[in-house]
């Protein structure tokens, strides 16, 4: 089974984050970065079935230079080969846009089965996925949990609300966004990151695919910091006496104990 | 100009979340000095019609067919297009429930549009609409506007309007039968089912106190343990820490797991993820504890303490016993 997993790069998830002089995006100086962590738990998935069911596992990200690291890393971790489409700035592109250029970078790729994290931890729109799906012509199904393959297809486990599940049969080739916590991550081994070096990372930038247009439907004005919509009294300093502050405003203020 | 509100139902019952969406779009329509219908999707679902009755609704139209009985997302994204094809709107809103998550990006594209999906406010600036929403997992806002040519979708989270607010007046009931062939369906969803009965009825509960990625390893659930037994309160979890196997399923709160409402929520070391605070932000006091002071949870505490949990939790123990 030929199987692609969409991966993106972003800032590490307990990052303070502050917002850039423009206003149109946060401020990325001092910031680490690392995979988007359900795009993790869609490599997983898509490692996992190939060590069942043979074949191979294509990684594709869209990102600046930096999201290169990210790339290694999905390749020491088992990947056999990976698309990197290189933009300055791929907070710039709407899903539709950013899905666009995903779809042209597959080319003749042809892949059985693709895989996505469920959302990304920045911009958390949630679409990257069942938006190539409808490019790429292809079935999908979200939030899914368990990959089973059958006869002439697949059968995926998906989650709904309020605890419910249900199965759903697929054909392939199709397209699948991995539910978020559903195994256990891997590290990459010694050989495996060693491994990697040797691996094929094609690139290719936004106007090589036809792709330069970053905003197809929607537009990101600026970002700015929530207002608390709750005056909270915070506690700060001396855990003792912090504590002891919020057991006694517990007790004679909000009396809830 | 018009809009239109796309709700949801299951076996003839309403998710809840469709009179937010309602609502928001009489709201929006008000704004725009326009008219807000409605429309939702099923087969024998006429008396759903007949539960809207009283309530301000231009058209409502009730998209029936065979093939829409159970969800799939390309006979919903069928009959929607079809609908919006007939009957042309210019926004359209919907609740930012599972099921619009996994058909509205595949709609949108289908007609070349981007939706804006899980958006928490709206206003209107100069006749345009200027939508609210999250990044970062609520670290962050963004104001987003649409461009170009509708229809304009957006998905509205769960709890940014509110149900109570949709109007009175009248509605006219349409029935819209879409052309669906069994071959435009390619996937074939199978029955429900849940994974066991829960034990834990954290709804029940009056004291709460919850643990999140913050607490790192699974040994230390037992400090967090110790302080729900002091204060006499159910240990409730955020997702990673279920999906990890430290606590049990049952002990979820938020979109996947429970939702609870006690007199006293306790979290400690939880972000405040969108899909953690809907099913807690009903509690009627909150606290937080938190190393990060920009931590999404204190929008909607009442009290925190910024600091290391493995400080103050020990700390809040000791202070809890005194009280007694």
């Amino acid at each position: 089974m030929k199987i692609l997993v969409a991966i993106k790069q972003v800032p590490a998830r307990d990052s303070q984050l502050k917002i850039a002089s423009s206003g149109r995006w946060i401020a990325e100086d001092d910031l680490t970065y690392e995979i988007n962590e359900p795009d993790a738990y869609a490599l997983e998935a898509g490692l996992q079935l190939k060590e069942k069911l043979g074949g191979e596992v294509v990684a594709l990200c869209l990102g600046p230079a930096r999201a290169g690291q990210t790339i290694r890393e999905a390749l020491a971790k088992g990947a056999d080969r990976a698309i990197h489409i290189e933009a300055e700035d791929p907070s710039a592109y709407d899903p539709l846009a950013a899905a666009r250029l995903m779809a042209a970078a597959l080319g003749a790729e042809a892949p059985d089965l693709v895989l996505t994290g469920i959302q990304s931890d920045d911009l958390g729109y949630g679409q990257t996925g069942p938006i190539l799906a409808e490019l790429l012509g292809l079935p999908h199904a979200t939030l899914v949990m368990e990959v089973e393959k059958l006869e002439g297809g697949i059968r995926v486990k998906r989650e709904l609300e309020d605890g419910w599940f249900q199965h759903v049969l697929m054909p392939l080739p199709a397209l699948v966004t991995v539910q978020s916590g559903i195994s256990k991550l891997r590290y990459a081994t010694l050989m495996g990151i060693k491994k990697a070096k040797t691996k094929e990372v094609r690139r290719l930038t936004p106007a090589e695919l036809g792709g330069v247009e970053s905003a197809a439907g929607i537009h990101l004005d600026r970002v700015y910091l929530p207002q608390r919509a709750k005056h909270t009294q915070l506690f700060q300093g001396n855990p003792k006496q912090a504590a002891a502050q919020l057991v006694e405003k517990l007790r004679f203020e909000a009396r809830v104990i | 100009m018009s809009i239109l509100a796309v709700m949801e139902q299951r076996g003839g019952v309403w998710n809840r979340m469709s009179f937010e969406t309602l609502a928001a779009a009489q709201q929006l329509a008000a704004e725009l000095n326009t008219t807000a219908s409605a429309a939702v999707l099923g087969q024998g679902i006429e008396a759903l019609a007949a539960e809207l009755a009283g309530k301000q609704i231009e058209k409502f139209y009730l998209v029936e067919h065979e093939l829409l009985k159970e969800y799939t997302p390309d006979a919903y994204t069928l009959a929607l297009r079809q609908l919006l094809a007939q009957a042309a709107h210019d926004y359209v809103l919907l609740p930012h429930t599972y099921q619009v998550r996994d058909f509205l990006p595949k709609l949108a594209t289908a007609l070349g549009t981007v939706a804006v999906s899980d958006v928490v406010a709206h206003r209107v600036e100069a006749g345009a609409v200027v939508l609210v929403r999250q990044l970062f997992q609520g670290k962050v806002n963004s104001d987003v506007r649409f461009i170009g040519a509708g229809p304009h979708f957006a998905s509205l989270q769960a709890g940014a309007y509110r149900a109570d607010q949709v109007r009175q007046g009248s509605l006219a009931v349409e029935k819209f039968i879409p052309a669906i062939a069994a071959g435009d369906v390619r996937t074939r969803p199978l029955e429900r089912f849940r994974e066991s009965a829960r034990a834990v009825d954290l709804s029940a509960a009056e004291l709460i106190v919850a643990v999140g990625r913050g607490i790192k390893e699974a040994e230390n659930i037992a400090l967090i343990q110790e302080l729900a037994s002091v204060m006499g309160a159910e240990l409730a979890a955020s997702r990673p820490i279920c999906d990890a196997g430290w606590l049990p399923m049952e002990r979820q709160v938020g979109s996947s797991g429970q939702t609870v409402g006690p007199k006293l929520y306790v979290a400690i070391g939880i972000s405040g993820a969108i899909q953690h605070l809907v099913g807690m932000k009903g509690s009627r006091t909150i606290v937080a504890i938190n190393k990060d002071p920009n931590a999404p949870i204190f929008e909607v505490a009442d009290y925190g303490i910024v600091g290391d949990l493995f400080q103050v939790v020990p700390e809040l123990i000791e202070a809890f016993r005194k009280a007694k």
